[in-house]
């Protein structure tokens, strides 16, 4: 009914971007909570909610990036409800391990994959979107809905948490199981949601 | 504060990598992402899409 009400070409072309970004969702949710069957629910629900809330997509602007964004406030909030344990997908990083990557002493994936779940999800999510989706700071300060310079220095917080834990090989091997670990990770997880989660950063 | 500087050093030469500050987990990082990425997808995916239309 309203004026905004996307005709069927647009709505063909909502649809059309919103398959393409799909692998990028995939991508993006695996990194996050590390399970690729749990990772695939998130996508989907991310589409469900990015179809019905197509009306609020602006034409031309970045169709991944404002998926992300829908996809990050579902991770949140599942997260909140302790759906997600930071579990690990084993077998994508071995296939990864073997696959050719183009340097000559391969590090240990799943060890990495491992050290990036043990990250507080704000500064895991920042390096996800610059380190591996290849955004913006810009980009993923807007997608995270927070300051440019807090996404720097997520990301460079993340990294030197990723350094020395890859350096010593001193990777907790469940830190997300752990109570104390997984109740800090949830109040984190309340200043992310409430959009506050700089001042710490 | 922190360094900024990586205390994993790259690699003599990272192949293609263009970064060239990064340490060499970074790259493993944009393998992970990237290898999902090129997954074939799974047809529950295209099921859901395909059946987009029909519930708005």
């Amino acid at each position: 009914m309203a004026a905004e009400k996307r005709t069927a070409s647009e709505k063909a072309d909502f649809k059309r971007e919103l398959t393409e970004v799909v692998p990028h969702l995939r991508a993006f949710a695996r990194g996050l909570c590390g399970r690729a069957d749990m990772a695939d629910d998130l996508v989907q629900e991310t589409l469900l909610k990015a179809w019905a809330a197509q009306d609020r997509f602006q034409p031309g602007t970045s169709m991944r990036a404002w998926t992300f964004v829908i996809l990050r406030n579902a991770y949140l909030t599942d997260m909140r409800r302790n759906r997600f344990r930071g579990e690990y997908d084993e077998t994508v990083a071995e296939r990864v391990l073997t696959a050719p990557a183009g340097q000559e002493e391969p590090i240990h994936l799943s060890d990495m994959h491992r050290a990036l779940l043990t990250l507080p999800p704000e500064r895991r999510e920042a390096l996800l979107l610059v380190g591996a989706g290849g955004f913006s700071y810009e980009e993923a300060a807007t997608i995270c809905d927070c300051a440019v310079g807090t996404i720097k220095s997520r990301v460079g917080r993340a990294r030197a948490a990723l350094n020395a834990m890859l350096a010593d090989g001193n990777i907790p091997k469940r830190s997300i199981d752990d109570d104390a670990a997984h109740r800090a990770i949830l109040e984190e997880l309340d200043d992310v949601a409430a959009g506050q989660g700089s001042s710490r950063s | 504060m922190t360094s900024k500087t990586p205390k994993i050093p790259p690699p003599g030469s990272p192949a293609g990598g263009g970064k060239h500050k990064d340490p060499d987990w970074a790259n493993g990082l944009k393998q992970l992402y990237d290898s999902v990425v090129e997954e074939p997808l799974p047809d529950s995916f295209q099921d859901l899409i395909d059946k987009l239309d029909s519930k708005s």
